[in-house]
């Protein structure tokens, strides 16, 4: 359930879900988020769910903050449609060359890059939600001791590929973007598709993840 | 290659497509887009006789040189931008709000926007383009768009489907003011900072630095102090968030911005000082008055009712 809903500038609500972050906080904004968007409301521009926050914003030439915060909070929100839950297979390659911040996570994370590499390709991922950069998936959880910060400046251009961590999560810089995450290794597999509007995402909120590693030939030998 | 096109000679910095953007894709991570300055694309379609929501071409600084090929055909150009028109045997200053025609073998040369960013360039007819998403405006980052979410290179062309019956000239009597003070709502973060940061953030100069383009607006100037976590956890963003890194020098979202961030947010531009803010250019010196919520919606009456004012006095 949403615990408050406060104004974001003058044209988005900010629906809070409580501090805690596992899936079922999560599964209750997919909820939601599924909920407001059959509803089709003219008024709302765009909707974005992350881990335990809603975020929706509208057109204010059409609705202000304290109508449409009355009309969220007397809507039905439907229990029925479980989150589908599809496995997929992500390649990394861990070359020096990709992993950008391997060396900064030794030294934060007190690990060798091996035992870091092992507890990342031994983990089963949950994406919890998609975005930043087109189709870039927010995946959990790391282990306590695989835990590091952001960059303390982001960087103003990430490669394409990269997979990076940061805090209990993973993700995939789906396009070259500015981006704080560690990165660890780069992936060649495509997560991101424009030419399908329909389901441009190859990974979205619900389904599980594996990295499984690939040497610097076989990524420059990636075939789909 | 159809009968009326244009030949781009000089592509310029930064000239894409643009429209009123997509909506509804924020939680695949495909941003709004679109027009920057919302008047001065608006107003550009209106000059020309265009559905007001029509596609343009955006310019950043320095713009495109383009020659035209084909029957006549009506353009105008808003902002506050230099530009030329070469004719077989003369060259003559253009004026902006001022819509033109131009006929086979005529050259517009738009060499930049004074003290400002953006300027826009509407053609009198139906461009042809690629919609994705119901909308053409160009996403260089994700590739989306017309002219496969590239921005304008040299040698290429843009072909014209539809020509505007209007021939007669529109004008309109209109200067776009410059802004110091822009405007916010305090963020959900901003108790984040320290009463220090806090009056850093509301009190001093920043100046916009050479680090912006159409995804954010970075900052420059004293750097603003965060007593709670320079993280948070990701969550959604809107365009005119302020986010502020570990560095303590602060970020505003702009159309193309990532949507979702894990930096603090210590306010959010209010929606009537948005096109003013955009055309800020790097080295410009920007000051921060914070706002309540009613103030910021009766800001934007306003904004929007002198935007429909001046759309209605270009008949």
């Amino acid at each position: 359930m949403i615990k408050n809903i406060l104004n974001l500038g003058d044209a988005a609500l900010y629906c809070d879900f409580g501090k805690e972050i596992n899936r079922e906080t999560n599964t209750q904004v997919i909820r939601y988020f599924k909920s407001i968007q059959k509803e089709n409301i003219v008024s709302i521009n765009n909707l974005s769910p992350s881990y335990n926050k809603l975020i929706i914003s509208f057109d204010l030439k059409k609705t202000n903050f304290k109508d449409l915060k009355k009309l969220i909070e007397n809507l039905d929100i439907t229990n029925e449609d479980d989150l589908e839950n599809k496995k997929i297979e992500v390649p990394v390659c861990c070359d020096e060359n990709f992993a950008l911040d391997i060396v900064r996570l030794e030294n934060k994370l007190n690990l060798k890059r091996e035992k870091i590499y092992e507890n990342f390709f031994s983990k089963e991922f949950f994406c919890y939600m998609t975005g930043f950069i087109a189709g870039m998936p927010f995946l959990g959880d790391l282990s306590k001791n695989m835990r590091a910060k952001r960059l303390e400046t982001p960087r103003v251009r990430v490669p394409k590929g990269s997979v990076a961590l940061t805090e209990q999560f993973a993700n995939i810089y789906t396009f070259e973007s500015p981006g704080g995450w560690n990165v660890i290794g780069n992936s060649p597999l495509r997560i991101f598709d424009s030419s399908k509007e329909e389901s441009p995402n190859l990974i979205n909120p619900g389904d599980i993840v594996l990295f499984k590693e690939i040497s610097k030939n076989q990524y420059e030998n990636y075939n789909e | 290659m159809s009968k009326n096109y244009f030949q781009v000679i000089r592509a310029g910095i930064h000239t894409t497509f643009q429209d009123e953007g997509r909506k509804n894709l924020y939680h695949v991570g495909i941003p709004f887009s679109g027009a920057m300055d919302k008047r001065n694309y608006l107003l550009s379609n209106k000059l020309v006789g265009n559905k007001i929501n029509s596609p343009v071409l955006e310019f950043a600084y320095q713009g495109p040189l383009l020659k035209y090929f084909g029957n006549k055909i009506n353009i105008a150009i808003t902002g506050d931008v230099n530009f030329r028109i070469k004719k077989r045997d003369i060259t003559i200053d253009g004026n902006c709000y001022q819509s033109l025609n131009l006929e086979d073998g005529d050259e517009v040369d738009i060499l930049s926007t004074n003290k400002s960013v953006y300027g826009y360039l509407a053609i009198g007819g139906q461009i042809d383009l690629k919609y994705q998403w119901s909308s053409c405006s160009i996403n260089t980052k994700a590739s989306i768009g017309a002219n496969d979410g590239k921005k304008f290179e040299n040698e290429q062309v843009i072909n014209i489907l539809k020509l505007n019956n209007q021939s007669v000239e529109k004008k309109l009597n209109y200067i776009n003011t410059k802004i110091e003070n822009i405007r916010i709502i305090k963020g959900t973060n901003f108790d984040y900072f320290s009463d220090k940061g806090k009056n850093i953030f509301l009190e001093k100069v920043f100046i916009v630095s050479k680090l912006t383009d159409r995804m954010g607006m970075r900052l420059e100037g004293p750097k603003i102090e965060n007593v709670i976590d320079t993280n948070i956890k990701s969550e959604g963003l809107i365009k005119g968030v302020i986010q502020v890194p570990a560095d303590g020098n602060p970020i505003v979202m702009l159309s193309d911005h990532g949507t979702i961030g894990g930096y603090p947010k210590i306010g959010v531009v209010i929606s009537a000082d948005y096109d003013k803010l955009v055309q800020l250019s790097p080295g410009s010196k920007i000051k921060f008055k914070q706002v309540d919520l009613s103030s910021a919606e009766n800001l934007f009456k306003l904004y929007d009712l002198e935007t429909q004012n001046l759309i209605s006095q270009i008949e």
